[in-house]
């Protein structure tokens, strides 16, 4: 079924009786290609590109609870490409170039608004990185374009430049940055991989991976042994748990990350405004509520809610931006598990184990690399060698301690991104 | 979420700074090699559960705790001083 303005118009009309589900609900069969475990973002996105890219299509999604009912579903939807460090610096220009194009090629409504994002600096010091920071994108073919005060102003205007603590002395603008509706993206790459013959099977939690002489043969789940020449492992904050099944220790850390949205109001952010200083970030949703967020809960957690700390830290970084946003009622809070790296960047690499592969350690910042890692987890695959996007996203980096990617510059350590 | 401090009593978490797990405590040799060091700075159980990690009271004593907690529900069962465990 294609979607189009006109079939709208038509159900619309006509009762909405013409819709059916987006996907199948296949039983699991007993053997498969490829598996890959996890049903997010990444997941979804990896069986639609290895279907679509490869030709590959014996192949099963496995998801222990529904479609997009993980971190896809729990993010604050920004999208962009303004990274710094060689490795990320491609990765995600590349994601963000399949961003555009995606809803036409899934023909889904996700919801892209590449409404801008505006970074905010403080001091000189933040001003030449942030300069820094923008020709690295403009390097890499990205847009960047350095705001002094009055030209922050020109788009923010109800922002509080005179903070006694930051006062804005201006802000890195990406106009190609944004949002994006999250469930859509989910939903528009399950119904891509779907439709190409790619077994989506909900309900289905993976508790073993069977490996012999060194590779891997299958995996073990709720709904039975399912056999595999080849395993994907994608989920996210239960990345350790899993690798753990095929006796494997990650460089990865859970951790809680919380986010917030008022009450629906008329327009009235139009960017994504992000104050790095304050811990904070914030945009508008087309329902009208302001998202917004800051930073990790900073302890081990699998806990899908945080402490009230954080709360009160995001609260006050919000009202020190933006007085106005002290009339808005917070209606939700809510938490996700990030899986945090030392070097606060993801993996995308084999394992020590033939036939099995993992993409993982995407921190709080892996909705933006949805398409990005589906393409090229797709290709690791399908191929058996790394795309160049992805080639420098090594599982033995911090072992080696060669091409860590430490975008903050902290050190390569658990607990310090 | 409070952590009883063995020295302070109970305390809001603001007061203190976490650092990772346990396994901290358990440096290796300095000729273990790489995987020994590996996994000793990188690698981590990472449980969903009761797990045991390290917390500095920044704010109070100023001494380092190992806390044994629940992951999932955070739950704090108690905390110990580093240098108690490390004297026995
Ligand atoms: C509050 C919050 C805000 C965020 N904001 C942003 C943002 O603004 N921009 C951005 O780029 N990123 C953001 N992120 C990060 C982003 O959401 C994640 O990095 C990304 O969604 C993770 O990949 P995923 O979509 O595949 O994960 P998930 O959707 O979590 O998918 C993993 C799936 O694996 C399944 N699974 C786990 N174990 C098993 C098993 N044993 N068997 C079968 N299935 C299993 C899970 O049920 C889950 O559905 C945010 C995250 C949070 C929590
Ligand atoms: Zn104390």
């Amino acid at each position: 079924m294609r979607f189009s303005g006109l079939r709208v118009l038509r159900e619309g009309l006509t009762g909405n009786k013409g819709w059916v589900p987006h996907w199948r609900d296949p039983e699991p069969k007993s053997e498969y290609d490829i598996v890959i475990i996890g049903g997010g973002g990444h997941g979804l996105a990896t069986a639609y590109y290895l279907a679509r890219e490869h030709g590959l299509t014996n192949i099963a999604v496995l998801e222990k609870g529904y479609l997009g009912g993980g971190n896809v579903g729990r993010n604050t939807t920004i999208v962009r490409a303004n990274y710094f460090l060689p490795g990320n610096s491609e990765f995600y220009s590349h994601s963000l170039k399949l961003w555009e194009g995606l809803e036409h090629e899934l023909n889904y409504n996700v919801m892209h608004s590449q409404r801008g994002l505006i970074n905010l600096f403080h001091s000189d010091g933040q001003r030449d990185a942030f300069a820094r920071r923008g020709n690295a994108m403009i390097n890499q073919g990205d847009d960047a374009i350095l705001l002094d005060r009055e030209g922050v102003r020109e788009h923010l205007p109800y922002l509080n430049f005179d903070s006694g603590r930051f006062p804005i002395h201006g802000g890195l603008y990406h106009p190609r940055g944004g949002t994006a509706r999250h469930d859509a993206v989910a939903w528009g790459y399950a119904r891509g991989a779907d439709s190409r013959g790619v077994d989506l099977i909900q309900n289905c939690e993976v508790t073993g991976i069977d490996t012999e002489g060194g590779r891997v043969t299958g995996v073990q789940t709720t709904r039975g042994a399912i056999k595999a020449k080849k395993v994907g492992i994608v989920v996210a904050g239960r990345s350790g748990q899993v690798a753990a099944m095929a006796g494997m220790r990650l460089p990865i850390e859970s951790h809680v990350l919380q986010a917030f949205v008022t009450e629906g109001l008329k327009p009235c952010i139009d960017h994504v405004v992000s104050f790095g200083m304050g811990h904070f970030y914030i945009s508008q949703s087309d329902k009208g509520g302001l998202v917004f967020g800051g930073d990790l809960d900073m302890y081990a957690s699998y806990a899908q809610r945080g402490n009230l700390p954080l709360t009160e830290h995001v609260m006050e970084a919000a009202m020190t931006l933006m007085p106005m946003i002290g009339k808005a009622k917070v209606r939700r809070s809510w938490g996700g598990i990030m899986d945090m790296t030392p070097d606060g960047s993801p993996i995308i690499d084999r394992t020590g184990i033939e036939g099995l592969y993992i993409d993982c350690g995407w921190c709080y910042g892996g909705f933006k690399a949805v398409p990005g890692s589906g393409f090229a987890f797709a290709h690791l695959i399908a191929q058996d060698r790394p795309h160049d996007s992805a080639a420098r996203f090594r599982l033995d980096r911090f072992r080696d301690g060669v091409g860590l990617m430490d975008e903050e510059g902290t050190g390569a350590q658990h607990n310090l991104h | 979420m409070r952590i009883t401090c063995p020295i302070c009593g109970t305390r809001d978490r603001r007061e203190f700074y976490y650092q990772g797990a346990a396994e901290a405590l358990h440096r290796p040799d300095p000729e273990a090699g790489e995987d020994a060091w590996d996994a000793y700075l990188h690698l981590r159980d990472n449980p969903a559960g009761r797990t045991q990690d390290l917390w500095y009271h920044e704010a109070g004593c100023g001494c380092w705790l190992v806390v044994d907690r629940d992951t999932v529900t955070h739950e704090i069962y108690g905390a110990t001083l580093v240098e108690a465990r490390h004297a026995d």
